[in-house]
């Protein structure tokens, strides 16, 4: 295996007296897909939202090709952030914009693109995910698996080497649960970007995941391919994955 | 116990001083983005829509009532002088000076700003804000900016307008109603008001302006610093962001004062 791409190396964060993270490590690997299981509120959203930079770490270090990121230069910093892409739990859309506005506000804000090329990405993006004809509709119009489209459509427009999802199946029902992850898995496939998922659907997950981490009282107890993880002994592991208390 | 009391009152002081520190960062970051390009000329028309356009309806209304009341009161303070004839003199200064800007001020803080906060409160719990910092948009700019702008430009023209009406329901209760006549109303509202005294009452619209949006869009902007989450959060950031804009119009508007006489 390569060098990690992005590694956390004892990573710790507090919310006051809450200990979240209590030392991770843990390594991310160019154009793969990774799925960081574990127990509701075990810190798995506030691991993703360390590399997006939404929430910083108290100690530890958190490495991109092998350098802090504390310590890169104003402008690597954001051009590293800038190959990000973050699918919220909620969706996050605004509300008072519309369908076509939601997925280009990162092209309008950041790109040079003349407005004609940013209506040709959107519009493309929005065939790719069976959005078409609703480019006018507002996000309360639209159902849970529409919302969850357009913000797959909106994270993806920028055309991102790294995609965080935040348990984009949430409140799904299980047709459009796999659907979704089927998604992830072709456009991955297609556009060979790094895809960090954070989720609860075991074993669903494992169908599309190249490797998986499970984070369990703020610590990973597991990390490795799928082989691995069904051969492990790991009663914690087994447990998880049985959906049994541990 | 008394080392107690003073750790609650230092950490009230801390607690105060953090948050006039973010306020001003938050202000600086968002009047420095003015100058950003590129120029967010949408939005601020937008902005400029619902803060000015639509507030028009309801500022003329209360303008015209409280120019009616003015020419009630003052018709009977000044018959007791025999100095009724005074009466649009009266009216002009009152509501030009100070009571234009200032109910102005007050009825869109009530109308917009609370729409602001509760708005932006809205976009912090459900993510919004951390969705434009994933997008590197600066949610400063993208939502405090365009707003500053626009109440820079709706907060005098506004007053203008409740100025105009409040003339107008003077003219009303004083002539039409209590017979003074209409020539010496006009002339005495013309001849009492000086350029200074309608520059003034800009320069303070302008003020309440800044104050209002500021205090409005920092409100929501941090509904997540709450003690109280979600929809409660909400209500609470919204009522502080009306409560604390009243409050700082008029200490402001004295603050103006002070240096306009």
């Amino acid at each position: 295996m390569t060098n990690p791409f992005i590694q956390f190396t004892d990573i710790k964060k507090s919310f006051g007296t809450n200990s979240v993270l209590k030392g991770v490590n843990l390594s991310l690997y160019r154009g793969e897909i990774i799925a960081i299981i574990g127990k509701s509120g075990t810190g798995k959203s506030v691991l993703l939202k360390h590399i997006i930079g939404l929430i910083e770490q108290d100690s530890g270090k958190l490495l991109i090709n092998g350098t802090p990121l504390k310590q890169l230069s104003f402008k690597d910093k954001r051009n590293f952030q800038k190959t990000l892409s973050y699918m919220f739990q909620d969706n996050a859309l605004f509300d008072f914009m519309n369908i076509y506005d939601n997925i280009s506000l990162p092209l309008v804000e950041n790109s040079n693109f003349p407005k004609d090329q940013i209506e040709k990405r959107v519009f493309t993006q929005m065939k790719q995910l069976g959005l078409t004809g609703i480019e006018n509709k507002f996000p309360a119009q639209l159902s849970g698996g529409m919302k969850k489209r357009v913000a797959l459509a909106r994270a993806l427009v920028t055309d991102p080497q790294i995609v965080l999802f935040d348990e984009p199946t949430a409140g799904l029902d299980p047709v459009r649960k796999k659907n979704v992850h089927l998604m992830i898995q072709e456009y991955q496939e297609k556009f060979g970007f790094t895809a960090v998922i954070v989720t609860h659907d075991i074993p669903e997950i494992f169908n599309i995941s190249q490797r998986i981490a499970l984070l369990d009282e703020g610590i990973i107890r597991f990390e490795g391919s799928k082989e691995e993880l069904f051969n492990s002994q790991s009663k914690i592991l087994n447990s998880f994955i049985k959906g049994e208390n541990f | 116990m008394l080392v107690e009391i003073i750790e609650n009152f230092g950490a009230k002081i801390i607690k105060i001083i953090e948050s006039v520190g973010r306020i001003m960062i938050f202000f600086l970051t968002g009047t420095a983005n003015i100058f950003v390009l590129p120029f967010q000329f949408a939005k601020i028309i937008d902005h400029t829509w619902f803060i000015g356009t639509k507030s028009m309806f309801v500022i003329a209304l209360t303008g015209f009532f409280t120019g009616m009341v003015l020419g009630l009161q003052g018709y009977y303070s000044l018959l007791k002088y025999g100095s009724e004839a005074a009466l649009g003199s009266a009216v002009a200064m009152t509501l030009i000076r100070e009571l234009g800007p200032v109910f102005t001020a007050i009825m869109i803080t009530a109308r917009a700003g609370s729409a602001m906060a509760a708005e932006i409160g809205v976009m912090r719990i459900s993510e919004q804000i951390d969705a434009l910092k994933t997008m590197h948009i600066s949610p400063v700019r993208f939502l405090f900016t365009p707003r500053i702008i626009a109440s820079i430009i709706s907060f005098p023209l506004l007053t203008a307008l409740f100025n105009i009406f409040g003339l107008l329901g003077g003219f009303v209760s004083g002539s039409l109603m209590l017979g003074i006549n209409k020539y010496v109303y006009m002339d005495t509202v013309i001849s009492s008001v000086s350029v200074n005294d309608i520059t003034g009452g800009f320069y303070k619209a302008s003020v309440f302006a800044v104050v209002v949006t500021t205090i409005c869009c920092y409100q929501g902007f941090y509904t997540h610093l709450f003690k109280e989450f979600g929809a409660r959060g909400v209500s609470l950031s919204t009522t502080n962001a009306v409560v604390q804009s009243c409050i700082f119009i008029f200490i402001s508007d004295y603050i103006i004062t002070f240096f306009l006489v």
